[in-house]
């Protein structure tokens, strides 16, 4: 296979991995306020994710760099165009990780309550604003003959653009809400898997309307299956969730959200950055990718490195399978 | 678009008419027009500059960068002395290197989720504002990053989660390994970020594609082999260890200038003591092998760095201690100076050459078309004696710690003072270096290929990039004020004691296992 192609792909896969993992971590930053009903619970439920939030957000890192590393014009096109919605997301990954780190060095009401803010608005704002990114992404922008964005920030939040937006805020917290239960003993699993299941309604009516206009938009047969995937397994998630499933409900979740991404690709495929105003100005693939050098460099790193790294994750996620309970927390003094 | 068509020579040249210079201060040049006495001109002039994306990407570039690296220096220095007490406790058993384990790693996870959030800008930014640069070096210096991210990020942030919530999950030799994955996973990090800086500094292993415009990778063994990296990465590994030393040195002095803590202080003194001796002898001879380097490979920066304007040899080559001069340091009036030094720095013989700044300057006229070759003078000047400055301050502390403790030895109350305030001097000199580094490179970004006022993003507005630089400099700055809080009410309330177990049916107490949860 065209190693391009490959590239393609595997950019794709990276941000399938941010979206499943940070996904939930989103997720559950933004249940604070409806499951957080005393200091137990919210401690509870940032502990979910406590062991694994930073490894999650890392494979947003490496989806960045490869794509600088594989599509120079795509990486420079998109963020120097996207400029201020990624600065709103660097802002809100900057306050939502310290706050982690640090709402728990002091005893103060009001001290938690400032992270607690920091970590919900930290996670919300991120949700929402990738699926405007990757929405603009694949509706197409207006782009010059050098490539470069030529719209504003008015551009992206046309309502396509919002929709996304708003899709992926609402699965999001869905999945954290999943999660969250899957991960928590006692009464707030409960009412975790409640909340999922409210969320969960909202997620299938905007993820419907929002997956529909792409596949009408963007029709082609991979296009309609990955769809009709997404929305079968978020309406199975929503069955597993209400008969109490969990595990059952959070990998079927994860599966909506990668197939949910991989529409999004597929729609864009070979294009990766279409222009909206003259197709002449589109970045494909073939004009946006580097060098087969380069590009083999990388694919031998990725095909030693990926196993490995998928292998140490993995076993992260299995050396704290277990789930969190009050005791625990009460126990811990801090 | 620059070297679209023609390729890299056109980069370089005809950039005259856009004129951005920003180190005016070489004296063979025209002099600068008169200061206009139009006040309404000069409020334009001062609108265009505030909104200018060039002069506002450099600043948030600097800033930024400055600032990561304030913390950076710290988690790199922090996981290796955090490993080390960490493998003393298992291997000794000894209690009191549990403690200091535990404390350090309190005082290292505070400063690493700094670091953490604050790369990611780091990542982002060259897309941001720097798209054309982006666009120019992608296929070249992406690699680096690339693997960075793959072998190094991941290492780091999955197996920190794992040593902060495996204590009573992982077997002790386990836990042991997970914090030295992470340790391995920072230098990593650091010689791959290094590699691609090197680039900058150094271009190598790249052809010029004159139809796309932009450098192509041809070999990434020579790219990661650059001598620039081989040489400017030891040189910053021990300088991070400078830094980590003199954390341990401040924490320790705090707590036995007051009596406390004596058993776990005292040895942590002394490691930091020793830690900043050795890793600051480290970077003093790294330090000279990467000046060999930098001559080589930038001639201007070290003429820069030394302010000289014309080529000298022997004992002319002198290097200044200290001068006194016009404010644009182009005019001499008083200096301390050591004949030899700066041939010997430069060249390793005392009667090598040292070319000024005035030859290198028609020499790239000629190369490279016309233009100011010249960084800004008085800063490279100054960066790189407050750099060489402050490390030596440091060591001086160190052993002066060293002699004053010796034997048991209790030293008066006011040198543990100077030892708690000592603790920012390897921090600003590490921030020295890079600003001589970086700023030392101008007008290049990419030295020889690409001037840094054609690789700003040309769609970015001004207003775009002040809304961010204001934005990041208020969350830093209120960040920073959190983060030295943190850290001085940790470092203040010291280690805690281990509670230990009920005795097993041989008798013996085991420390008690830490909490599950951490958040
Ligand atoms: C505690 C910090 C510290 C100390 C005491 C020193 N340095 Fe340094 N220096 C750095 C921290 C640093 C740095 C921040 O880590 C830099 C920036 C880029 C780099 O590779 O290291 C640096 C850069 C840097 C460069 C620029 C390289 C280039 O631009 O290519 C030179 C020539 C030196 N150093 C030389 C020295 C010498 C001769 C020293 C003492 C005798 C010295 N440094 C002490
Ligand atoms: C190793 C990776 C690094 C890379 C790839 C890098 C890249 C760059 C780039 C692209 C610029 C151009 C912007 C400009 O000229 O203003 C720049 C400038 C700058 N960088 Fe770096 N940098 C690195 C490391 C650092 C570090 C660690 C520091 C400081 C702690 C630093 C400090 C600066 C400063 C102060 C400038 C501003 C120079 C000026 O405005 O003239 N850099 N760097
Ligand atoms: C301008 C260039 C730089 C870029 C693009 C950059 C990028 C990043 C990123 C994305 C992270 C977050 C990693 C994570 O989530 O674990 C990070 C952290 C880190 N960076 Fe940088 N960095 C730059 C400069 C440097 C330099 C010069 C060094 C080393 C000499 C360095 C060493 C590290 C280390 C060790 C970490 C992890 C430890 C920590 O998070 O504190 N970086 N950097």
């Amino acid at each position: 296979m065209d190693l391009t192609i490959l590239w393609f792909w595997i950019i794709a896969a990276l941000f399938v991995g941010y979206f499943v993992l940070d996904g939930f971590d989103f997720g559950v930053g933004m249940t604070i306020p409806f499951l957080g009903r005393d200091e137990t619970d919210r401690r509870m439920l940032i502990n979910t994710i406590g062991p694994v939030w930073d490894l999650n957000e890392t494979w947003l890192i490496v989806a960045g760099a490869s794509l600088f590393a594989a599509f120079p014009e795509w990486y420079a096109t998109l963020f120097s165009g996207f400029y201020l919605p990624l600065l709103l997301i660097l802002l809100a990954l900057i306050v939502r990780g310290v706050s982690f780190e640090y709402r728990h060095q002091r005893p103060e009401a009001s001290w938690k309550r400032r992270f607690d803010l920091m970590i919900i608005v930290g996670s919300a704002l991120p949700a929402f604003l990738w699926g405007v990114a990757f929405a603009n992404i694949v509706q197409g922008v207006p782009l010059d003959a050098d490539h470069n964005f030529t719209g504003t920030l008015f551009t992206l939040l046309n309502p396509y653009g919002i929709l996304g937006g708003l899709t992926t805020l609402v699965l999001f917290f869905a999945h954290g809400a999943v999660f969250a239960s899957l991960k928590t003993e006692g009464d707030i699993r409960e009412r975790a898997r409640r909340l999922a299941s409210r969320a969960g309604l909202v997620a299938i009516l905007l993820a419907a309307s929002f997956l529909g206009w792409t596949v009408l938009a963007h029709f082609s047969l991979p296009v309609l299956i990955l769809a009709a995937i997404a929305a079968v397994s978020l309406i199975s998630a929503w069955f597993a969730n209400s008969r109490g499933l969990e595990g059952r409900a959070f990998a079927l979740m994860a599966v909506t959200v990668a197939a949910a991404v991989l529409t999004l690709f597929t729609a864009l495929f070979p294009a990766v950055m279409p222009a909206s105003n003259d197709p002449a100005n589109s970045l494909t693939i073939a004009n946006a990718s580097s060098t087969e050098y380069t590009l083999t460099v990388m694919s031998w790193t990725a095909l030693i490195f990926l196993p490995l790294i998928l292998a140490y994750q993995g076993w992260t996620y299995w050396v704290f399978r277990k789930r969190i309970t009050r005791k625990h927390i009460e126990a811990a003094a801090h | 678009m620059c070297g679209l068509t023609t390729g890299v020579k056109s980069c370089t040249m005809g950039l005259d008419d856009m004129d951005r210079s920003h180190g005016d201060d070489h004296p063979d040049r025209a002099a600068p027009a008169p200061p206009s006495l139009d006040a309404a001109k000069n409020g334009v002039i001062i609108v265009n500059d505030l909104l200018d994306p060039l002069l506002l990407s450099r600043w948030q570039f600097g800033l930024t960068t400055v600032y990561h690296f304030i913390f950076v220096p710290l988690t790199i220095g922090m996981a290796v002395t955090v490993a080390g007490f960490q493998t003393a406790w298992v291997r000794t058993g000894k209690l009191h290197y549990l403690q200091l384990t535990r404390f350090f790693g309190k005082i290292f996870l505070i400063n690493f989720a700094m670091g953490v959030v604050t790369g990611i800008v780091q990542e982002f930014q060259f897309g941001m504002n720097w798209s054309t640069y982006s666009r120019f070096v992608g296929d070249v210096f992406g690699a680096p990053l690339a693997l960075e991210g793959l072998l190094a990020f991941f290492l780091e942030a999955t197996f920190i989660g794992l040593w902060i919530f495996g204590w009573d999950k992982l077997s002790p030799k386990l836990h042991l390994a997970t914090i030295w994955i992470v340790a391995l996973g920072t230098v990593l990090s650091a010689y791959f970020i290094i590699a691609a800086n090197a680039f900058m500094q150094n271009p190598v292993a790249f052809r010029i594609n004159e139809e796309r415009g932009r450098a192509e990778l041809t070999n990434i063994w020579e790219l990661l082999t650059n001598k620039v990296a081989l040489a400017a990465f030891p040189h910053t590994i021990f300088a991070c260890f400078m830094v980590s030393a003199a954390v341990i040195i401040t924490a320790a002095a705090w707590h036995l200038a007051r009596g406390q803590h004596v058993e776990a202080m005292r040895p942590a003194l002394k490691v930091g003591a020793w830690s900043m001796l050795l890793a600051g002898g480290a970077t003093m001879l790294a330090g000279d092998q990467l000046s060999l380097a930098m001559v080589e490979t930038q001639p201007m920066k070290m003429a820069a760095a030394e302010a000289m304007y014309n080529t000298a040899s022997g004992a002319d080559a002198s290097f200044s201690i200290f001068t006194l001069g016009t404010p644009d340091g182009v005019h001499e009036l008083f200096s301390i100076r050591i004949p030899y030094l700066l041939s010997f720095l430069s060249t390793h013989t005392f009667d090598g050459t040292v070319e000024g700044i005035n030859d290198l300057q028609a020499q790239y006229t000629q190369l490279y078309g016309p233009g100011d070759y010249s960084p800004v003078i008085w800063v490279t000047y100054w960066a790189f004696r407050w750099m060489i400055g402050l490390g030596l301050a440091s060591m001086l502390v160190a052993a002066a710690g060293l002699w004053f403790t010796r034997k048991g030895r209790e030293p008066k109350r006011w040198m543990w003072r100077v030892a708690v305030w000592a603790v920012p001097m390897p921090f600003l000199a590490m921030t020295m270096g890079w600003v001589f580094t970086e700023m030392g490179r101008q007008p290049w970004i990419v030295f020889s290929l690409l001037k840094t006022e054609d690789a700003v993003s040309p769609n970015t507005t001004g207003l775009d990039v002040l809304i961010s630089l204001i934005a990041f400099t208020a969350v830093y700055g209120a960040l920073l004020v959190v983060e030295f809080g943190l850290l001085k009410k940790t470092i203040k309330a010291g280690p805690d004691p281990i509670e230990l177990s009920e005795p097993d049916e041989d008798g013996v107490q085991k420390p008690a296992a830490p909490a599950t949860t951490v958040y």
